[in-house]
């Protein structure tokens, strides 16, 4: 006879993943359960690992820029920006006016590309399946941008050290100004499918609460840091590629949970149309490539570039050792350290809202991993 | 009172609903019938690579200089080349370009000095076997023939 009665809680051990459509990609996440009832958390990633950094150490400078955009391949074009970035602070150079705002409007189009596919997969976990359909179709205007710019949708690899090898072609203010006319009644659409919805509140408020203490402890950044209240983004902290000169404002909410993170980013992609409607006004015009030689030979040095991606902080530090190789090539993905905090923001919460948490903190896994 | 009335009647998911019917519109279809309607790519996409030969003579544009085999971050690119003592210039005898281990990430179209290897705007490279994807010289000058599906 087992001594178990119903009336006995017994601690299960249940496997989420790595296959789990909810987990974005191939996260496995251990959950210990007491009935619905969740008691603690363990991730286990490295299934899309590909050893990128290492790559990075058999590769010249200009070589490896195709591959960051394999990490955060959602964001890639703000994977390029921070790479050159970095290798540009190396080499002592800086890109020219013109590329800087060309590289400016891409990357913010990239911010909303990257929370478009954030809040349909969100709002498909949660059980919302309208909402994916609506925001892969304006995804796509935008990634047709990617597409005649340089030529892929994805894996863009539109930004070269030192500058953009690609012209801007015929009609991009145009089309860039037609997506930002076209794309703010649209935020206001998935607002009103979403924001004011009892089901969608109920799920979310109140729902893997992080403060702004825990934030820190942890190192969390980007949208999840700033729905605890903290001020704080690198656009504006450390400006980078001319976005001193931009007028926008930092979204805040002040009490981190899941639905904050919501209000949060949707208000991020309205300020990122106000950023690239500005952009677009002044792109000045003269070279789009800054004097960097055909072979790209960094004196020795070390450098640090971190830059405000769609999902926190990511930071590309860079050891040259003179050759024209990267003698060091690390990664800070803003998803990696992001997942830290899952743990502590589904403890003692209900099974049913791990996915919710999962899909709040916006992981990619192909950062995670690397 | 208005807040118990709003919830009663159900306001905020009528308001959701409406933006679904709005949507309704057949106007609004954006998915593509892929097979019988075929999309048409930018004109800077990056898709299979052609090996361009001289429209006026019909002879390979390229010399044969390597650059696009150093170039790529893969090294998928082999470029077989021979003197030829009569015109003493190197010449090209194999060119094989390997499409599945490609990124397509156009680094050496960029270094081609004459412009012979291109990307083009071809994207169906889909094959039945793993050697179907290593391109030799002929198919790259002849590119890829998709079976077009007309409905
Ligand atoms: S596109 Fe990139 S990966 Fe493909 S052959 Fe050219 S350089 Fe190599
Ligand atoms: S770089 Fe151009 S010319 Fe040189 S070997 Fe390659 S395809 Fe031929």
């Amino acid at each position: 006879m087992p001594d178990a009665t119903f009336l006995d809680s017994t601690e299960l051990v249940l496997n989420m993943g790595p296959q789990h459509p909810s987990t974005h990609g191939v996260l496995r996440v251990i959950l210990k359960l007491d009935g619905e009832k969740v008691l603690g958390t363990d991730c286990v990633i490295g299934y899309l690992h590909r050893g990128v950094e290492k790559i990075a150490e058999n590769r010249t400078y200009a070589q490896f820029n195709p591959y960051v955009d394999r990490m955060d391949y959602v964001a890639a074009i703000s994977n390029g920006l921070g790479y050159c970035l970095a290798v540009e602070k190396l080499l002592n150079v800086e890109a020219p006016p013109r590329a800087q705002v060309v590289r400016v409007i891409l990357t913010e189009l990239n911010r909303i590309a990257s929370h478009l596919l954030w809040l349909g997969t969100h709002a498909l976990d949660i059980g919302a399946i309208t909402p994916v359909f609506y925001c892969l179709r304006e995804r796509e205007e935008a990634l047709k941008i990617f597409e005649k710019y340089c030529g892929a949708r994805l894996t863009t690899h539109a930004f070269r050290i030192g500058g953009l090898l690609y012209e801007t072609y015929e009609g991009f203010e145009r089309e860039v100004r037609d997506f930002c006319k076209m794309f703010v009644p649209k935020v206001d659409e998935y607002e009103e499918l979403l924001t004011n919805n009892r089901i969608w509140k109920a799920r979310l408020i109140g729902v893997g609460i992080l403060s702004a203490e825990e934030c820190k402890e942890y190192g969390v950044t980007g949208p999840v840091l700033r729905a605890a209240g903290v001020k704080w983004d690198l656009r504006k902290a450390q400006p980078y590629s001319g976005y001193e000169k931009y007028d926008f404002e930092i979204p805040t909410r002040a009490n981190g949970d899941t639905y904050d993170r919501y209000v949060v980013r949707m208000q991020e992609m309205r300020q990122a149309v106000r950023i690239m409607e500005q952009a677009v006004e002044a792109i000045p015009e003269g070279p789009i490539m800054g004097k960097v030689g055909k072979v790209i030979k960094p004196p020795v040095g070390e450098a640090y570039v971190s830059i405000e991606a769609p999902k926190g902080e990511l930071g590309y530090y860079v050891v040259s050792d003179g050759s024209t190789q990267p003698y060091r090539c690390r990664v800070r993905p803003p998803s990696f350290v992001n997942l830290q905090a899952l743990d502590r923001m589904i403890r003692g919460g209900l099974v049913a809202d791990v996915v919710a948490v999962i899909g709040t903190l916006d992981i990619v896994l192909g950062e995670i991993d690397r | 009172m208005f807040k118990l009335l709003k919830k009663i009647f159900l306001v905020d998911l009528f308001q959701g609903l409406r933006v679904t019917f709005r949507n309704q519109n057949p106007k609004y279809i954006y998915t593509e019938q892929y097979p019988a309607e075929r999309p048409q790519v930018a004109e800077r996409y990056r898709g299979a690579p052609r090996l361009n030969n001289n429209p006026d003579n019909g002879e390979t544009l390229c010399i044969a200089c390597n650059l696009c085999a150093l170039a790529c971050p893969e090294n998928l690119i082999v470029v077989g080349s021979e003197r030829n003592e009569a015109t003493r210039r190197k010449e090209l005898t194999y060119f094989t370009y390997d499409t599945s281990r490609c990124m397509f990430c156009g680094l050496c179209e960029d270094a081609c000095p004459v412009d012979a290897l291109e990307l083009t705007q071809d994207f169906e490279l889909a094959t039945y076997t793993r050697e179907g994807q290593v391109w030799d010289r002929q198919m790259l000058e002849e590119g890829p023939k998709p079976t077009q599906y007309k409905c």
